[in-house]
């Protein structure tokens, strides 16, 4: 989902770094006050982070023929709230911009929106809802983090479809095209994501379940299951 | 069932990633005999849409630093997988022993 360097018009570019901006210095804020009410989590907002790092390197084939990677984003958006992936998201982004020309500096505001923003807010509603309609708990990992993935990518389609609207179709025909780039690849990847989010929110539950219980994340009935 | 669950989902996992290498079968090669890649990234791909919906649009930045080939750049990829699975697995490892512990101190009360 990473927009290439100079690949924003300038507006756009200027545009979404404003917009991502606040989300940015909002989650650094929670992340602090979350450190020093809670230092025994700083263990596990690291996990979130690597689990991030780890998932938004590996690039996955596809069934359409093409490569995207999952973002990883879904983990510590039920973990920590959404606010404390935003700053995350932007290290990561950060990182792949400046060292390895993959995303950009221009583009790091749309990015950031797209991975660190929407996705996380997406992971955090979903999974609420899903606790809410009393789905499994597994369950609700997976859909939270699976459709976190594709709604990022969903995003990000729309980010460029509105900064380069088709001559003759305009925004919607745009969309499309983009969406069938993005969406489409980010399927099966999406299900990958899901799957990793239970595999390691299941080795969480059974190592630190009372972590857990003190941030409301499981109940003890999820943990004696 | 519980027990293997988080072996049977990387399973899953295994599969889902091999599938598409198995399915996708290379185009075949163009009429100037070059061969058509796959597997190219989606990045890519849509920015070669952008050239499409506007052929007149110059990118106006560069990136800072591009690996000089695609050898170094997978080297940093690898360097950032490494980085955050060597972390989850130093935090798993901590986990264990410590939830071990838990358990030794428990056993030892109740005698």
């Amino acid at each position: 989902m990473h927009i290439m360097e100079g690949f924003l018009p300038v507006k756009h570019a200027i545009g979404w770094s404003i917009v991502a901006a606040p989300f940015v210095g909002y989650g650094l804020h929670s992340i602090n006050k979350r450190v020093k009410e809670n230092p025994e989590q700083r263990m596990l907002l690291g996990v979130a982070a690597a689990f991030t790092f780890v998932l938004s390197a590996l690039k996955l084939p596809s069934v359409t023929g093409s490569c995207s990677h999952p973002t990883g984003t879904g983990l510590g958006a039920i973990l920590f709230g959404p606010a404390a992936m935003a700053p995350i998201g932007a290290v990561v982004l950060l990182f792949q911009a400046m060292l390895l020309a993959h995303g950009g500096l221009t583009t790091l505001g749309a990015n950031i929106f797209s991975m660190a923003v929407v996705g996380p807010c997406a992971a955090a509603v979903i999974f609420r809802c899903a606790k809410s309609i009393r789905l499994p708990f597994s369950l609700s990992i997976f859909c939270a983090a699976s459709l976190a993935d594709l709604i990022t990518y969903v995003t990000t389609s729309a980010q460029l479809a509105l900064a380069f609207p088709d001559p003759s179709g305009g925004f919607a025909a745009s969309f499309v095209k983009f969406a069938g780039v993005f969406a489409l690849t980010q399927l099966p990847l999406a299900v990958i994501e899901g799957l990793l989010t239970v595999v390691v929110m299941n080795s969480l539950i059974r190592f630190n379940a009372r972590e857990l219980q003190e941030m409301k994340v499981t109940t003890a009935q999820v943990v004696q299951a | 069932m519980k027990r293997y669950q988080n072996i049977l989902l990387l399973v899953a996992v295994a599969a889902l990633v091999a599938l598409p290498l198995w399915l996708v079968k290379r185009p075949a090669a163009g009429m100037n005999g070059t061969q058509a890649e796959i597997f190219v990234g989606a990045d890519d791909k849509a920015t070669d849409l952008i050239g499409r919906i506007d052929p007149h649009y110059k990118p106006w930045a560069k990136p800072l630093l591009q690996p000089p080939s695609g050898e170094i750049s997978s080297l940093l990829f690898a360097l950032q997988a490494a980085l955050g699975a060597g972390f989850i697995g130093y935090y798993l490892g901590v986990s264990t022993t410590r939830a071990a512990m838990r358990r030794e101190v428990d056993t030892e009360s109740r005698c």
